[in-house]
């Protein structure tokens, strides 16, 4: 049987996602993602390995990097099939995930009380836009100091800077709910905690999202630089340390998994928020498909 | 002033006393009166219609009836009992004078049927479950049956209005605050919510009080038109519909009909040249 909906019977769950998979076969978006990958992988190899065009000849081309990607026998000895290259993406994974959740953890309550309460935004704004401006890699110097070890310093710098991001979005979002739905929540019998719980966070929950999107992309950044900068595995530190010991190939292919992996980490988020935002999928699906 | 005699209902809640209320904005320095020593007796279960010029200061005596903002002078009763006054500019806002708003207000996040199920649930008068069932029931009533689950977004704006005004009822109110509710309507589906509104006054008799540009709306469904002049906000002419309910779109048409909005045109014309000109010379 087909995926269309029988009797008016709208489809649910996975047979919703098979429908809308079909769907988005149909249309174009999925055939200009892999036109304009093919176009640049391409221009890529006609740059480097068949017209040797200056600057690009002294990178390792495209078809060196995946004959060592997908290699058993790697010749700089990291690839698909090396137990090492895994360990690097967990190891950045890990340290994401452990600094995206702390700087969401606290970023996000920060935010809420300081689009809440006017007065709690006097204190703690101009902390903030103080801490803010400063570049993560001048706080590296710091992080070394007050931290020992590798790990603590460079989970403390990716989620510094996920956290400003987080916060700012989410104060945005509370400031950005119309007044009319606090006014409905009072007159229809609101103590301050359903307020809270009922308005502010929803209503800012679309900024939020777009805040975690932006969150997740700086703490790759921060992560990354702290790596290059201090660390022990990870995949920063593969670039630093392939790089010092002439490997480029293998610092390419660490490069697109870091680019792969950050999408996917994106990606993840944005399922998250539509997840928890469906009202807002559904008010778009009334124009139809 | 007394009562209405033509409020036919009879109902004892919901009296609205509004007396010598003056409100003074005081944006950099400098006093803007919006409304001035304005008086109006609302018996209970009345709809109370009010036109008046754009920025009349129409709004501002709802947002004080609601609790939304504070008079400057005077006092507002609600059945004998302050709402605010001298002692406490700000009134207390409360279930009793539920607003419905001008471009809507039900929380997009919630279903039809969770955001009428809100105002019980949150006094703590019904559980979620009772609050769910009622809700289904008073949107049945509504004609609202099969979008109960759906979000405000997924709706027609006339249903979301409707749905709005059913989250408004459940939760028995003194008063119905309505600031210009239809005002971004086509004019068939502004007719159906008048029918829609004034089949929910029949059957609850709840006092209404209704903002409005539209003349012919605030006739069809007034038992009294109250037009404000320009800023500051006074009564200027009481128009009493005296049209019997209850009340149909056959009215539209009548002679009775033409009559009453002729009448309150005249006045509010007046008033709306004045407006027009105050604002040239604040221009000028």
């Amino acid at each position: 049987m087909s995926n269309q909906s029988v009797g008016g019977v709208a489809p649910s769950g996975f047979r919703l996602m098979l429908l809308r998979s079909a769907r988005a076969l149909r249309t174009p978006m999925p055939y200009l993602a892999f036109i304009g990958i093919g176009l640049w992988l391409g221009i890529y190899f006609l740059f480097n390995e068949y017209w040797k065009l200056f600057p690009f000849y002294k990178i390792p081309g495209p078809v060196e990097v995946v004959t060592e990607w997908v290699s058993r026998d790697p010749i700089w000895g990291t690839s698909l099939f090396t137990e090492d290259y895994y360990r690097n993406i967990w190891v950045s994974c890990r340290r994401i995930g452990i600094a995206f959740a702390l700087a969401t953890g606290l970023g996000v309550p920060l935010g809420l009380f300081m689009g809440w309460s006017q007065k709690f935004k006097d204190y703690t704004f101009p902390v903030l836009e103080t801490l803010r401006p400063i570049p993560i890699l001048a706080w590296v110097p710091l992080a070394i100091v007050m931290f020992a070890g590798f790990e603590t310093p460079i989970i403390y710098l990716a989620t510094l800077a996920s956290f400003f991001v987080t916060a700012l979005n989410t104060m945005l979002g509370v400031e950005s709910i119309d007044e009319s739905y606090f006014r409905a929540a009072g007159c229809l019998g609101s103590k301050k905690h359903h307020v809270f719980f009922h308005v502010v966070v929803p209503g800012a929950l679309p900024f939020i999202f777009t805040g975690l999107q932006i969150s997740i992309g700086v703490a790759w950044f921060s992560l990354v630089a702290a790596e290059m900068i201090s660390g022990d595995y990870g995949l920063g530190y593969m670039i630093m340390d392939s790089y010092m010991v002439n490997k480029y190939t293998t610092m390419v292919m660490a490069m697109l998994t870091l680019g792969f992996v950050g999408w996917t980490t994106s990606a993840m988020v944005r399922v998250a928020g539509n997840r928890m935002m469906q009202y807002r999928q559904k008010a778009l699906g009334q124009g139809g498909v | 002033m007394t009562a209405n005699p033509n409020s036919h209902s009879g109902n004892s809640r919901g009296a609205i006393s509004i007396r010598n209320v003056s409100k003074v904005y005081d944006p950099g320095g400098v006093n803007v009166r919006a409304v001035d020593d304005c008086s109006l007796e609302i018996a209970g279960g009345e709809v109370c219609m009010i036109v008046g010029p754009s920025g009349c200061g129409k709004t501002t005596l709802l947002n004080a009836i609601a609790g939304f903002h504070s008079i400057s002078e005077g006092q507002i009763d609600l059945d004998g009992e302050m709402l605010c006054g001298p002692s406490k500019p700000l009134a207390d806002q409360g279930a009793d004078r539920v607003v419905v708003f001008q471009n809507g207000a039900l929380f997009p996040w919630k279903t039809l049927a969770e955001n009428v199920a809100y105002g019980p649930v949150v006094q703590g008068v019904m559980n979620k479950n009772e609050a769910r069932e009622k809700s289904i029931h008073m949107l049945d009533e509504a004609g609202l049956s099969g979008v109960a689950d759906k979000y405000p977004g997924e709706v027609s704006s006339g249903m979301a209005r409707r749905a709005e005004i059913v989250r408004a009822l459940i939760n028995d109110p003194k008063v119905l605050l309505l600031d210009e509710p239809y005002r971004a309507m086509d004019a068939l589906t502004k007719s159906i919510m008048h029918e829609s509104l004034l089949e929910v006054y029949d059957r609850t008799k709840v006092t209404i009080f209704f903002i409005t540009h539209d003349l012919e709306e605030a006739i069809f469904l007034g038992d009294r038109v109250i037009v404000m002049t320009t800023r500051p906000a006074k009564t200027k002419k009481i128009v009493d519909v005296k049209i019997s309910r209850p009340r149909d779109y056959r009215l539209l048409s009548s002679e009775e009909f033409r009559v009453l909005v002729e009448e309150t045109k005249e006045a509010v014309h007046e008033e709306a040249v004045k407006a027009f000109e105050a604002g040239e010379r604040e221009l000028a």
